[in-house]
């Protein structure tokens, strides 16, 4: 019986060794003589089992992991191919609790299927949504979608419908869907992983949105630091190209949707929506005031849908399954589920995707199941570069939007980076400074200046000089930036900053110790 | 590799010709060219202005706005390590160092004998197996001592 043995493709498998792992297997498939097929899937996400190796059997999948090529052998010889105990064997994947324990909605492929198998994808509740969309007004789908609860996943948690509703309201000869996925935000690979683990979904979920709105173009703008994501995506776009899923006709409809990558070239501000716009129109990426919303004026001054990778890969299951089956997930005004990525100095790192709701100590602790290290944990810092750093003392806040607001925080894309307590927080807070002077966009003032100035002063302030001066001009320089930046980058640096300030005012005192190292 | 100045604007002719009539076709052409040459010579932006109907200055803006387009050829293997907070968590700082170290150089140089350039990145995607680093488009991570050794090693091969 021909076995199947998926080996992930994902990046976050390859730099732990999946690729020498596959040229292993296929090494001794050859050297045996068995009959076994080898799949490249996605990653499940249990990134401290990868390279994770699954065989299918005929009661399940089993899972092996994580694998070294020098396992290679003992795991034929120990017949893994019919799922046989193994010193890695791991059971089968779906009971592993990290796993079982989540609502797979939008990820719910990910890691199972081979990304560029349109077979794959179908046999797994695939185009469902689109053709579900195929059937409706326009209006009904933005309808949907809004009903949904959805908010976008890029940051902002704008609700997804509403900036649709806008879009399909304003008439134009040519509109456009922009996929955000420029993923910059540190602790965060939820883009990363959909895209290379199932680009279908994204595929579907721009086409639809072009649908919903009347747009017949869409651009994916991915960052130049994911090559692998973009060789899958581009071999998934020919693939649904080839199956009329894009194209003149999306399946066999009236309606007319087609796609392509194109790629960033290393600017964080080109995350932020309408620099991404300037970008992708082969400008520098310097961000536009607001209005011209993107929705009535965006790309080429047409209006533009842009949303993020997530936004759009989770309208197919929303698009499949109903808006009140999304919209059942969650707490408060945070609706569905959310891809949590847990990160940095962390024992079980990977991606989460839950219902809106858990706590972040539940996350940590239980779920990530403390440092790497074995230290105690001290600080998490929670949305990527602009996001707050939290205190063990704030770990029953829930992971919800507002919450996370209440708390000066945010929820981003929902990144978590886990620190022991060997974390420096004035450092911390001096690189989120040094990030913003590096990454600014440079129009505005405080932006520019104020992050440059923020560098020297903490910089001071480890040394010694006047301390409570230089606090004071960081909270000025921080009050300076978080009312006169246009945008989150000069305008949000003021949280990892303050909140280390706050939560850790250790680490900012003159110690008789930082002098003396000196 | 090395290339005199008109022979680079011939050989990004077809690179110009593939993208000029597409929309928004500016950064599609440098990232090209950046695949191809490993860097943006800045003798091809007057061939890019011509073509595209541009300035040389608006040409010249873009460029230098976007940190991936060196200016100058790399080594001949690129090493991209990442900088940011996933990675700092898990002691990037100092296996950035130790690179910096083993490799005699410090970041955005490229080495004397021209065997690696070294550069800095703000996150890979990477950030459960941090640290983490790129090198010639193929990811490492969980970066340690060993595995820094190896790339070393490799870099000098
Ligand atoms: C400096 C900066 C960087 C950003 N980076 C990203 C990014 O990498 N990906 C993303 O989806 N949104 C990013 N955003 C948010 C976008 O501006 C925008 O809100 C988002 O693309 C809208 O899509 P959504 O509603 O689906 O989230 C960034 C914002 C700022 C201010
Ligand atoms: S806050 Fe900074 S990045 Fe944002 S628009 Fe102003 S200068 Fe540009
Ligand atoms: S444009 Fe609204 S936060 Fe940047
Ligand atoms: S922070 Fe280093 S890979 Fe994300």
């Amino acid at each position: 019986m021909m076995r199947k043995i998926y080996i992930p493709r994902d990046s976050g498998a390859l730099a732990l060794g999946a690729e020498k792992v596959a040229r292993a297997i296929a090494r001794e498939i050859g050297l045996r003589g068995v009959e076994a097929q080898i799949v490249r899937n996605g990653s499940r996400g249990l990134y401290w089992l990868e390279p994770m190796v699954e065989v299918e059997t005929p009661t399940g999948r089993a899972a092996y992991g994580p694998v070294k090529p020098s396992d290679v052998p003992s795991l034929f010889d120990g017949n893994f191919l019919s799922g046989d105990a193994h010193p890695l064997f791991l059971g089968n994947p779906e009971e592993i609790p990290f796993l079982a324990r989540q609502t797979r909605l939008t990820f719910a492929r990910c890691g199972i299927t081979d990304p560029v198998s349109l077979a794959d994808y179908e046999a797994h509740g695939g185009l469902r949504g689109l053709r579900n969309a195929l059937s409706m007004t326009r209006l009904q789908i933005v309808e949907q979608v809004t009903e949904s609860g959805l908010r976008g996943r890029g940051g902002a948690g704008f609700p997804t419908g509403i900036k649709w509703k806008t879009v399909l309201d304003t008439s134009a000869a040519q509109k456009y869907i922009v996929c955000n996925a420029d993923e910059g935000d540190s602790g965060t690979f939820a883009d990363r992983m959909i895209m290379e683990g199932d680009p279908f979904v994204l595929i579907e979920g721009m086409a639809i949105a072009g649908i919903a709105v009347g747009a017949t173009k869409g651009y994916i703008y991915l960052r130049s630091e994911y090559p692998h994501a973009e060789q899958v995506l581009n071999e998934a776009i020919a693939v649904a190209r080839n199956a009329g899923i894009v194209g003149k006709n999306v399946l066999g409809s009236q309606y007319a949707f087609d796609m392509e990558v194109r790629m960033g070239a290393g600017a964080y501000v080109c995350g932020e929506e309408t620099a991404l716009l300037d970008s992708l129109e082969g400008k520098r990426g310097m961000v536009r005031a607001k209005p011209p919303l993107p929705a009535h004026e965006g790309l080429f001054g047409k209006p533009t849908v842009i949303n993020n990778v997530i936004s759009l890969a989770s309208v197919p299951i929303i698009m499949d399954k109903g808006a009140a089956y999304y919209r059942d997930f969650g707490m408060g005004r945070s609706r569905g589920t959310i891809p949590i990525q847990i990160a940095g100095n962390v024992k079980h790192g990977g991606l989460f995707e839950a219902a809106f709701g858990l706590t972040l100590g539940e996350i940590v602790d239980e779920i990530g199941g403390g440092t790497a290290t074995g230290r105690p944990v001290r600080a998490v810092q929670v949305g990527g570069p602009l996001g707050a750093y939290f205190p063990r003392a704030l770990f029953d806040t829930p992971f919800d939007y507002e919450a996370f607001a209440a708390k000066d925080g945010l929820i981003g894309h929902a990144g978590i980076v886990v620190f022991d307590d060997t974390v420096d927080m004035l450092k911390q807070a001096r690189f989120a400074m040094e990030f913003c002077a590096v990454e600014s966009c440079g129009k505005c003032t405080p932006c520019r200046i104020g992050s440059t100035r923020g560098v020297e002063v903490l910089d001071r302030l480890a040394k010694g000089i006047e301390p409570s001066r230089q606090i004071e001009i960081v909270e000025d320089l921080c009050n300076t930036m978080k009312f006169g930046s246009l945008c989150a980058l000069g305008g949000f640096t003021p949280y990892p900053v303050m909140s280390a300030l706050t939560h850790f005012p250790e680490d900012f005192r003159p110690q008789p110790v930082r002098e003396a190292a000196e | 590799m090395q290339h005199a100045g008109t022979e680079i604007v011939s050989a990004v002719m077809p690179i110009i010709e593939r993208w000029k009539h597409e929309e928004g076709p500016l950064l599609p052409i440098l990232n090209g060219i950046l695949r191809e040459f490993g860097y943006v010579p800045r003798e091809v932006l007057p061939a890019i202005a011509d073509a595209l109907n541009l300035s040389r200055a608006e040409v010249y803006g873009v460029v230098s706005f976007y940190h991936d387009y060196r200016e100058n050829p790399p080594g001949r293997h690129v090493l991209k390590v990442c900088r940011a907070e996933a990675c700092q968590a898990m002691g990037g700082d100092a296996v950035a160092e130790r690179l910096q170290e083993l490799l005699g150089i410090t970041f955005g140089e490229t080495a004397a004998d021209g065997s690696v350039t070294l550069e800095e990145v703000f996150c890979l995607g990477l950030c459960a197996c941090s640290p983490s680093a790129m090198l010639d488009g193929e990811v490492i991570g969980r970066l340690d001592e060993d595995k820094v050794q190896e790339i070393a090693r490799e870099i000098r091969a």
